[in-house]
């Protein structure tokens, strides 16, 4: 494979400058923008039909855009194709196979896509870190469905991708293999790749990723470091655990919202932690004699800034929604 | 230099479509091969010795010789046109054609590897059939340089059509119209059982506005030196058809019809 240049830093590894795309009369993706330096672990949330695949396959060259500029290390995905795709490596959302083909033909034929012949060594440690190097000799019919989505993972990283674009790569998938598939990020990413993930399961994207970017009905509602984001959700959930069951709430608790467990053993509420009410609690614990065993205080997930942002209409989100909200 | 030396040569990508290509069609060879050759040798048998006799001679050829160059033609043709459409097809069905479109393989490239995976599954059918016929009537190959050249550029004529119609069709049905409105009637109506001569004035010009009739002729004037056209005119037209097709299939994949949304 011819090698590509990359250019030196501040070049980022993906650029999208406000890129539109319109199926017909919808607008699948209105004006995005987004940068992502070389190295970070990026992930791209968004409910059902929020423009992430959209956006995927812009810079894949799947999709045309409309108008804007996706550019690859600094190269062009339309005009610059063969650089931008030399340098990428997506996953798809779909479990697509060719079934004519063993999992080792796969390989091989994918690495020849790819301008590669040399790269045995390396397609054998694929087979290996995947755990196919037993099934190398089966056609893709006789696979699992785990087996078959790491097939995918092995193509796309076939020819060493500065950049890797998982979408959706764990759907489907049992515990064992999620770990294993999150593991197998991991390491790519230590080792300098790049990685775009899209995923529905928010707690993946807790886990994995550096910054975050959260998109409805074509837009970011929000683009931003998933510390900050989270920071961003004042609600806090409150628990306290009781040494002996109490038969009523006292009032100040319950002014603040609290509720007591059907056994009387367990006091929940959500405070708001920037308009003072925890203040209140801690006041009204301080007044009441409650038999307190534990104390717990939740932050919030990455779910609750999910569900914050995509509940409210995508086009009032950016004036209502935290700092940091990109549009 | 050896024949992989000069194989090393050419572009990998393009080197593994072609593989891929050719390897899909030779693990179906029940359906790719000796599905076709039998259904040739079938209408050897049925027209060339139960029915050879009622048409007489052909420029001082029997009917089996006449016969053999349409059906290797037939064979040929149909054969070239379904490798690369069916493939895309399949492809695009089963969703891998994305292999394809997301890999760094330029849109010649992609061309040249369905093509020329289609002309060799065409021309293994063809020599496949001549291979059988051969047996009962060996022909003269009066023009070798010419017939080869013949069978070359039809081969790609109907492998580039193939990567239209694959291209182009969006379910299967869409694909079979092609064989079923376009290839066989062409065919059949090509004088492939019968010389043209022997058709009433109007057919007769009729004929003539069908291509495969001077692909066919062309391949017999390559094997036996005689045919109903004018051979040189018939070949300059199939080159010309070759490259107006691969214009047709480069604006294609450049412009992303109906592959990238």
């Amino acid at each position: 494979m011819k090698t590509i240049p990359i250019p030196d830093p501040p070049v980022p590894a993906l650029e999208v400058r406000s890129v539109s795309k319109n199926y017909g009369a919808v607008r699948a993706l209105d004006g995005i923008t987004l940068s992502i330096p070389r190295g970070e672990l990026f992930g791209l949330l968004g409910p059902n039909g929020a423009g992430k695949s959209t956006l995927i396959n812009i810079i894949t060259g799947l999709v045309r855009r409309t108008s804007g500029d996706v550019k690859v290390f600094g190269y062009d995905v339309e005009r610059d194709y063969r650089a931008t795709r030399s340098l990428l490596g997506a996953v798809p959302q779909e479990l697509i196979y060719d079934h004519f083909f063993t999992v080792r033909q796969t390989l091989k034929i994918q690495s020849g896509y790819y301008g590669l012949t040399g790269n045995a060594a390396w397609v054998e440690e694929l087979l290996e870190r995947l755990e196919l190097k037993e099934h190398e000799n089966k056609t893709i019919r006789e696979l699992s469905g785990g087996m078959k989505r790491r097939l995918l993972v092995a193509k796309a990283m076939v020819h060493r991708p500065a950049i890797l674009i998982l979408d959706e790569p764990t759907a489907g998938v049992d515990v064992a293999l999620r770990r294993s598939l999150w593991n197998l990020v991991r390491q790519v990413h230590a080792q300098g790749t790049t990685v775009v993930l899209t995923t529905h399961y928010l707690d993946e994207a807790e886990e994995l990723c550096e910054r975050v970017g959260i998109i409805n009905h074509g837009v970011f509602v929000a683009l931003d470091r998933k510390e900050t984001l989270m920071q961003q959700i004042h609600n806090r959930r409150v628990t306290m655990e009781l040494g002996a069951r109490v038969e009523r709430l006292p009032e100040d608790l319950a002014s603040l919202g609290a509720t007591l467990s059907e056994d009387g053993r367990r006091i929940t509420l959500l405070v708001d932690r920037s308009d003072g009410s925890l203040q209140s609690l801690v006041a009204a614990l301080g007044r009441e004699s409650l038999p307190l065993v534990d104390f717990q205080v939740a932050g919030a997930g990455l779910e609750d800034v999910f569900l914050e942002l995509t509940a409210e209409p995508s086009r009032g989100a950016g004036s209502r929604g935290p700092a940091g909200v990109a549009r | 230099m050896s024949l992989s030396g000069a194989a090393s040569l050419l572009p990998i990508p393009f080197r593994t479509l072609f593989y891929r290509e050719v390897h899909r069609f030779f693990i179906v060879i029940n359906q790719t091969l000796l599905a076709p050759v039998i259904s040739a040798v079938l209408y050897l048998f049925i027209f060339g010795f139960s029915l050879g006799n009622r048409f007489g001679s052909f420029h001082g050829f029997s009917y089996l010789h006449f016969l053999v160059p349409g059906l290797v033609m037939m064979g040929l043709v149909n054969n070239s046109f379904q490798n690369p459409s069916s493939s895309l097809m399949i492809s695009k069905f089963e969703g891998n054609i994305v292999d394809i479109l997301m890999a760094p393989i330029g849109h010649v490239e992609i061309i040249l590897g369905y093509m020329l995976g289609g002309m060799f599954r065409g021309l293994l059918v063809g020599t496949s059939i001549l291979l059988v016929s051969s047996f009962f009537a060996p022909p003269p190959f009066s023009h070798p340089v010419y017939l080869i050249t013949v069978a070359l550029l039809s081969a790609a004529l109907f492998s580039l059509l193939g990567i239209v119609a694959g291209i182009w069709a969006e379910k299967f049905d869409d694909l079979a119209m092609f064989p079923t409105f376009i290839i066989t009637p062409l065919t059949y109506l090509g004088g492939v059982f019968y010389s043209i001569s022997i058709l009433p004035p109007f057919w007769r010009k009729v004929s003539l506005l069908n291509p495969l009739l001077y692909m066919i002729n062309s391949l017999r004037f390559g094997f036996l030196g005689v045919c109903d056209v004018n051979p040189w005119w018939s070949l300059a037209s199939l080159a010309v058809l070759d490259a107006a097709l691969f214009g047709v299939c480069y604006a294609m994949l450049k412009s992303g019809y109906r592959l990238r949304r």
